[in-house]
């Protein structure tokens, strides 16, 4: 690891302004991304901005039509949460899905939809229910979010401080797991949503994104049998040692028409 | 830069000079002597690593030294108590959950953290629970065993 500076502020002002001053700061939150790239020498951030010290960034509030979850709560921690696994199963469901218990112990909503690799889960659920991201300087709606490979539309010196659920009639997530890390081949997320019926996939593109053609089946008929005729191109999706192009693009159909029997479909 | 990082380990007041760089296990094994907590991987794959950090169990390959200031920090080295072996540890000896015996701190520290949460695993949930730690050695079966032995003995302390 090449050396940096350490900084712990409590006050997201203070956060503004360290990297402010450093065009080369990093944000530590979980560190269970950030680290190993830094250990392999493929990052060199000069300074290290932990988020730990920070008050208000760890909690999770229902606001009556959503759940607001911090940035800095651990993937363990909405596994585990009452309020999550009441308004919205799907959600603590998938990310008792991440990785392993200690990596869940340590990473953070915010760390992982910041980094936005595409294989990670919580984007499906980001961009499927239809959430918005709140950074220190305005709100973004899922839909706006996500640009393409570890792209967001987070600009220089802007941090995720939480992330807004709104609370789904109805919610399933679908993954077909790596076997040796977890993380997504391909997940599908399914939601009906006040904002109408959203399909949306990760681990299949460059980032999340919604699966149209699905959402259009699933409208006229919320039934597995409406995906039978679907089937998905494969032309930009990933294609490395973990699976094919054609593979993952099969895997879509597959788990969404997963994700649409768990909701009786 | 180097700082001052100072922690509980194990109960007792600990500190040392570390750079920022230094990770918490480089600093448990180096700086302070405590060689019971193993670095497999270095890679957050295996889970050898594996300590307590305000109760919870966390890689400590995947953390840095500064990032545990005033944290409460347990390692293998504290498990037993009064020259006796924790019931985990002795359930570990009696159904040979261990051969070589490298991944066996990050195992029984994994596994307390499990028992903690969930005093009655069953098989499955001992599985998954340690879908993070790699052993090369014995094929899993006498280290399932061996969780859900330690995890009835220590009901039966209780
Ligand atoms: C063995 C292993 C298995 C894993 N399996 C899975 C899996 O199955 N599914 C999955 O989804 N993920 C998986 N992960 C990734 C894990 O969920 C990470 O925790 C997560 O992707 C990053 O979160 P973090 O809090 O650790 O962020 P960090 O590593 O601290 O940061 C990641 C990046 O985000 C930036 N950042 C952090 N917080 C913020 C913020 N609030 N605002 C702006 N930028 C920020 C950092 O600067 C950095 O660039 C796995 C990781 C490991 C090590
Ligand atoms: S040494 Fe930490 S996970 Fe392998
Ligand atoms: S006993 Fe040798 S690695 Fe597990």
């Amino acid at each position: 690891m090449y050396e940096f500076n350490y900084h712990r502020p409590t006050s997201l002002e203070d956060v503004s302004e360290i990297l402010a001053a450093n065009d080369e700061a990093k944000i530590l939150a979980g560190g269970m991304t950030l680290l190993p790239t830094m250990k392999m020498r493929l990052a060199q951030p000069s300074d290290l901005v932990d988020l730990s010290a920070i008050d208000g960034l760890s909690d999770i509030s229902d606001t009556g039509d959503a759940i607001e979850i911090g940035a800095m709560v651990r993937h363990a921690d909405v596994a585990g949460s009452d309020i999550v696994q009441n308004a919205i199963p799907a959600l603590a469901e998938l990310a008792n899905s991440i990785g392993d218990a200690q990596v869940r112990n340590r990473g953070t909503l915010g760390g992982s939809i910041a980094n936005s690799d595409p294989a990670s889960d919580y984007p499906a659920a980001v961009l499927g229910l239809d959430a918005v991201i709140k950074t220190n300087k305005r709100e973004i709606a899922a839909d706006d979010y996500f640009k393409g490979l570890f792209e967001t539309a987070l600009e220089a010196n802007e941090l995720v401080v939480s992330v807004k659920f709104p609370k789904p009639k109805k919610a399933a997530y679908a993954k077909f797991p790596n076997p040796a890390s977890r993380y997504a081949v391909v997940g599908v997320m399914v939601a009906e949503t006040d904002s109408g019926l959203r399909v949306a996939v990760t681990g299949a593109g460059a980032c999340a994104y919604r699966a149209t053609e699905i959402e259009a089946a699933l409208g006229k008929s919320f039934s597995t049998d409406a995906l039978a005729g679907i089937s998905m191109d494969a032309a930009d999706l990933n294609d490395d040692l973990h699976a094919s192009s054609e593979y993952r693009a099969h895997l879509i159909g597959v788990m969404a028409g997963r994700a649409v029997s768990t909701l009786g479909g | 830069m180097t700082t001052k990082v100072s922690f509980t380990l194990n109960g007792e007041a600990v500190s040392a000079e570390v750079d920022s760089r230094t990770l918490l296990v480089e600093m448990i094994r180096e700086n302070l002597g405590k060689t019971g907590t193993h670095v497999g991987c270095d890679t957050s794959q295996c889970g050898a690593c594996v300590i307590h950090l305000d109760g919870r169990s966390v890689k400590s390959c995947t953390m840095l030294a500064v990032q545990a200031e005033g944290a409460d920090v347990a390692t293998i080295e504290g498990v037993a108590t009064n020259g006796k072996l924790h019931p985990m540890q002795e359930a570990f000896r009696e159904h040979h959950g261990l051969q070589c015996g490298y991944c066996t701190p990050g195992m029984i520290m994994s596994s307390l953290d499990l028992v903690k949460q969930n005093p009655d695993p069953d098989e499955k949930q001992i599985r998954e629970w340690l879908e993070g730690n790699l052993c090369r050695c014995t094929g899993y079966q006498n280290i399932v065993r061996a969780v859900k032995a330690g995890a009835q003995a220590m009901r039966a302390d209780d």
